[in-house]
């Protein structure tokens, strides 16, 4: 197992990480040569320009019933201070009555007493999402594109090899908790909205900054709100979505715009969701003491009961055999394996690493790294794993990135890398690794500041070629991602 | 005759005991539906126990078993009209008119009298399990006279004639609906937590369903009910009882509770029927895996290779390529069966009899799109030829007639070595269907090394610099019409729409057709002005547009076929057997892709049609033209994103080529 404790200390204050090479993690003490992208930090948007308006409480009621449902309209309700008193008195009753039985289903599932913005807070992989600039960041699976969704619920989509960025804006795009391109598709990001769950199609070719709503497809299904989290499949065929407050996991036909719904009894909701790079498995956590690993040919489930707390969340290695995940309260990671020979059952996951607290003598004193994991991200090569660490604001405990060099074959190893660092007064709230950086690994941290950054690194995969019985070299994982064989040469030796 | 022999052989031994299974479960599942109608049938707040024992009382009683078989017979009566009425492609009405054909046709009406025979049977079962006033049809009361006679009982009548306006209502809805049109799903589950998901919508819509019908049906029979209650105490000698009030006015008909009993009777039965067409959909929709070879001759009309190429019953084409779609998603030991080479004579049969057959269901989808874009952008006339609009067209004519992998003109300079090598080597019987249709360069003898030599000789081949000729863009045109002779065993011919009339005709602007023409104009206009022709003539908007892709479901998996095995070919196909077929199928794909795209250029293709989540219709055809363009569009991407640079070594016609550096870039 491994601990901070075999960690490099961490940088002194003012140090930035730049990237690894040779093994080791480089810093510098200025970072103005890796900033992308500075995010304004425009939090009001366009609502302060409007002044405010009244209309009559079935006006705002009405509203609220399109916008928000039912519960939108008891909130608009409750919040109205004006009116006569008999409305108000009957209006109450019926809260009162609905209060109690909400309450006593809350008590089972406590999640659900959360307002919709509380609940994306909750269960987003972002660090303390509701203030954070870059809510939601996504690379394109196969070019050098990205999509990056800010606190004024517009998208904007940065390429470098064009001129123009666009920015996505729809009436329905609001509390955006996710982001994802479409494998195998050059134009299609799904959006996990409060509401609803937007297709939007980007023309890569259109020289327009501002690509008109009707380019965006809503999918929507009642009572599946608000979406934390989505992912499609790496086939690129079908998308899942997840919501905290319904226990159904939606799998949606995009193009034909129906879902199916796969609902199962227990968890309250489902929170998170991962799909697997070989797509045969899809985690997906619900916000009680249970996650579950649905297998996606017959969309048949395991389920998985944590001891401590929900699943927090997860991630799985390349070929889709390995699943690592962090469990809420707990400072470990864990990992089960999935094979497709049949007699070998596991039914416990494996710890293989241990983060919680180290402290570091450094030349600025002694430093306190760890506690709770906030998200894990492991590259496609399966040979970096990056760990999210909450922190303390109490007790002066800054979030980190952890870096871990993993090994799959022959064993499954964590070995530590370092830390990743960004300026003074900057935390990371969100990372990525690029899908396809052919040097190594490129992990993209956003931070809160608002800003992005790149860090490379450098190192030759350890992948061995393996040769069949012909002579040609055969590829080890029949399902690998399709965007792996395109570094490859079809009658050339690999990399060794 | 012996493709028919082989269709009753499917039809025999898989569909017909689907169909009896799903028959089966709908009948086991008759008892619980009972109870639960019983028991909401009989409900009364007041006396719940008595409630209760009633009901229990009632269904262990003889008349609610004799209730059972009936119920059980319509069950099976409804189970085998959905066997013989259901269909993959759904059938599409592109205007009223044809919708009142529709309507019309004798087997329909067939059909609709046999449903109102069963409603009236459901309905006299409900009113006995209900009891009390509907229990029978007469009933002893006293005249006026003092002399006892028989009366009608109004209520039972109300009650059968529900029965049978619901039943006919359910079959007439069935039409416009879609009903009988099975879909195939994308996401494959077991039939079991199918069922289950069902289950609510099946419950929501026969409530919903039964609510419209009940409230059309007190609207009729207030109108017209007095004519069968005349009619019945004529024919059977019964009275009217003048001491009650007849229920055809409104006070009669304003009976909370007998609309409480017509809705939940009707809701009672649309379920029942319901639940037999989901349980049928989801056993005949249950994927069928094929054996793609077998070690026995007389086994081998079973075989994927075999059976994707039949044309009838198309139920048996749609699982053979559905299987086909999955084995080349999820089974590798499969998939390296399709890549392997007969025993003796190291032939691909496998592989080229799927990937032919693949092809031809893609080109035959492109020749109708392009036949109907060109009727409608030329609004039905004959078009002048070769244009200067038409260019890019007929290049791509060339391109589909030239690419086409069986025929000897694609690969001129590649073909010769090899193919001169191997029939004087192999010397074998060749099967006389893939024979002379199979490019000789996939035997076992055309070594990757000599395939790779050939490669780049046949890039700069005098061919692909004869592409652009103006011999072959002068021709273009003609061979839209005639290049279905090219494939020999090929395309189903699916649609009429592909036999492109229209441009047969020939427009001389003779004096005598200039008069024809300008009184079908006037006749036109005339007609055009009275409201209730328009009205059944004008064609409904995007409803051609759904006929077009209406069997899309079979390119659809074609595609994804095609695309996971050149995917998985990469690293699975041993003999290169793939290679030599990727040419044409990424030029079909490409082909495909621009028709497709230029259709959604015209007006009512690209719009969304209307979410209908209240009917069991199932509207999966509606939305297939979008799923089958973002089917392609990955399928392309899913190759060029396997195979990357390599691409540049596949010869390609030049305009192809850019398009699928597109594709490189990701800029599509």
């Amino acid at each position: 197992m491994c601990s901070l404790a075999l960690f490099p200390p961490p940088l002194p204050s003012g140090h930035t990480t730049l990237c690894e090479s040779n093994n080791e993690l480089l810093s510098g003490a200025s970072s103005e040569d890796h900033r992308l992208i500075q995010v304004s930090q425009n939090k009001l948007g366009i609502n302060t320009a409007f002044l405010d308006h009244s209309e009559t409480l079935w006006m705002r009621s009405a509203a609220a019933w399109r916008d928000g449902g039912f519960t939108g309209l008891l909130n608009e309700i409750t919040n109205s201070h004006t009116e006569d008193i008999f409305q108000i008195l009957k209006i109450w009753c019926t809260l009162a009555l609905l209060q109690w039985v909400s309450s006593f289903h809350g008590s089972l599932f406590p999640h659900l007493t959360l307002s919709s913005e509380d609940m994306i807070a909750e269960f987003s992989q972002v660090l303390n999402w509701p203030d954070c600039v870059v809510r939601a960041f996504a690379w394109h699976p196969h070019t050098d594109k990205f999509a990056v969704a800010l606190l004024d619920d517009s998208i904007k989509i940065y390429n470098p090899k064009s001129a123009t960025t666009p920015t996505l804006k729809h009436r329905l795009q609001r509390s955006v908790a996710a982001v994802q391109w479409k494998p195998l598709c050059a134009s299609a990001l799904a959006v996990a909205c409060q509401n609803c769950l937007l297709v939007w199609h980007v023309d890569p070719c259109s020289l327009s900054t501002r690509p008109s709503s009707g380019c965006a497809q809503v999918l929507s299904h009642p009572g599946h709100s608000p979406v934390t989290s989505i992912a499609w499949s790496p086939s690129g065929s079908l998308l899942v979505s997840a919501s905290p407050m319904d226990t159904a996991m939606m799998v949606w036909d995009v193009a034909a715009e129906n879902c199916v719904p796969l609902q199962r009894v227990g968890g309250g909701g489902v929170t998170f969701l991962s799909w697997s790079p070989d797509g045969s498995h899809v985690l997906a956590s619900t916000p009680s003491l249970l996650f579950r690993v649905w297998e996606t040919r017959m969309w048949t489930c395991e389920r998985w009961p944590c001891v401590k707390g929900r699943c927090q969340s997860g991630c799985w290695s390349p070929d889709g055999s390995r699943l690592l995940f962090t469990v809420q309260g707990e400072t470990v990671i864990y990992a089960l394996t999935f094979t497709d020979a049949p007699g070998k059952v596991y039914t416990a996951a494996a710890v293989v690493a241990d983060l919680s607290e180290t402290t570091f003598n450094t030349q600025d004193g002694d430093i306190t790294v760890g506690g709770e994991i906030q998200s894990l991200a492991w590259d496609p090569k399966g040979e970096r794993l990056a760990v999210l660490l909450k922190g303390l604001v109490q007790s002066d405990r800054p979030p980190v990135i952890a870096v871990f060099k993993t090994r799959t074959s022959p064993i499954f190893e964590l070995l530590p890398c370092g830390f990743v660092q960004g300026e003074p007064g900057a935390e990371p709230r969100l990372m990525q690794f690029h899908p396809n950086f052919q040097h190594g690994a490129l992990l993209t941290v956003c931070w809160s500041t608002g800003r992005i950054t790149h860090v490379p690194f450098y190192f030759l995969s350890a992948g061995v070629p393996h040769f069949g019985l012909n002579g040609s070299p055969s590829l080890p994982r029949p399902q690998e991602r399709p965007s792996d064989f395109a570094n490859q040469s079809l009658f050339t030796e690999m990399i060794s | 005759m012996f493709s028919a022999q082989q269709s009753c052989w499917f039809v025999r031994k898989v569909i017909c005991w689907r169909a009896a299974a799903s028959i089966a479960w709908a009948v086991l599942l008759l008892p619980p539906t009972t109870a639960a109608f019983i028991i909401l049938s009989r409900f009364s707040i007041l006396h719940p126990f008595q409630w209760i024992s009633e009901c229990l009382s009632l269904l262990t009683s003889a008349s609610a078993i004799f209730s059972f078989i009936l119920l059980g017979g319509v069950i099976i009566i409804v189970g085998f009209l959905n066997l013989e009425y259901y269909t993959v492609i759904p059938n599409i009405a592109c205007s009223k008119i044809a919708l009142l054909g529709q309507l019309l046709h004798p087997r329909q009406f067939l059909s609709s009298l046999v449903h109102c025979i069963m409603g009236i049977i459901v309905a006299w079962c409900c009113a006995v399990t209900i009891g009390g006033r509907y229990e029978t049809l007469g009933y002893p009361c006293v005249e006026s006279d003092g002399s006892p006679e028989m009366c009608l009982n109004e209520y039972h009548l109300v009650l059968l004639l529900a029965g049978a306006f619901v039943g006919f209502s359910h079959s007439l809805l069935g039409v416009i609906h879609n009903m009988n049109y099975v879909s195939f799903h994308t996401v494959q589950r077991y039939k079991y937590l199918r069922f289950k998901g069902s289950l609510p919508l099946v419950v929501k819509c026969s409530a919903t369903q039964a609510l419209y019908s009940v409230r059309n049906y007190i609207v009729i029979y207030f109108f017209l009910g007095y004519i069968p209650k005349t009619w019945m105490c004529k024919t059977l000698n019964l009275h009217l009882n003048s001491s009650l009030h007849s229920l055809d006015t409104i006070a009669g008909l304003l009976d909370l509770c007998l609309i409480y009993h017509l809705w939940i009777s009707a809701t009672f039965l649309l379920f029942t029927w319901y639940i037999t067409l989901v349980l049928f959909r989801i056993f005949v929709t249950e994927v069928y895996s094929f054996p793609v070879q077998s070690s026995f001759t007389e086994d081998s009309h079973q075989c994927l290779p075999k059976v994707i190429t039949e044309k009838q019953p198309m139920i048996l084409k749609f699982l053979a390529l559905q299987d086909l779609a999955l084995l080349s998603q999820h089974a590798p030991l499969r998939r390296s069966e399709v890549f392997s080479l007969s025993q003796p004579g190291g032939h691909p049969h496998n592989w080229n009899a799927i990937s032919k057959e693949c092809l031809s269901l893609l080109s035959d989808l492109t020749q109708r799109l392009i036949v109907y874009h060109d009727t409608v952008a030329t609004n039905g006339r004959a078009k002048p030829l070769s244009t200067g609009s038409e260019r890019k067209t007929s290049s791509d004519t060339s391109v589909i007639s030239g690419d086409d992998p069986f025929t000897p003109k694609s690969t001129p300079l590649m073909k010769t070595p090899a193919s001169v090598f191997t029939r004087s080597v192999v010397g074998g019987p060749q099967s006389p269907l893939t024979a002379p249709f199979t490019p000789d360069l996939d035997s076992p003898f055309a070594s990757p090394a000599l395939r790779r030599l050939t490669a780049p000789v046949g890039q700069c081949s005098p061919w692909h610099d004869t592409v652009q000729s103006p011999h072959i863009m002068r021709r273009g045109p003609k061979l839209w019409s005639t290049s279905t002779d090219s494939h020999v065993n090929g395309s189903p011919q699916l649609s009429p729409a592909s036999v492109p009339s229209p441009k047969q005709e020939v427009s001389k602007p003779s004096l005598l057709a200039q008069f024809l023409q300008n009184r079908k104009e006037q006749v036109k206009n005339f007609l055009a002005k009275r409201v209730l022709i328009m009205y059944l003539f004008n064609k409904l908007p995007e409803a051609s547009s759904q006929a077009l892709f209406a069997d899309s479901q079979a390119h659809i998996w074609a595609l994804e076929g095609l695309s996971y095995l050149v995917q998985a070919s990469f690293s699975e196909d041993r003999f290169g057997v793939v290679q030599t077929t990727l040419p044409s199928i990424l030029s079909s794909m490409l082909v495909l892709q621009e028709a497709v795209d230029r259709h959604f250029k015209l007006p009512h293709a690209s719009s969304k049609p209307v979410r209908s989540s209240g009917t069991m219709g199932d509207c999966h055809y509606k939305t297939l033209r979008f799923a089958l363009r973002a089917t392609l569009k990955t399928a392309i991407y899913r190759i060029t994103t396997t195979f990357g640079d390599h691409l540049s070594t596949v010869q390609m016609s030049a305009e192809h080529r850019k398009r699928l550096q597109q594709f490189l870039e990701y800029k599509e």
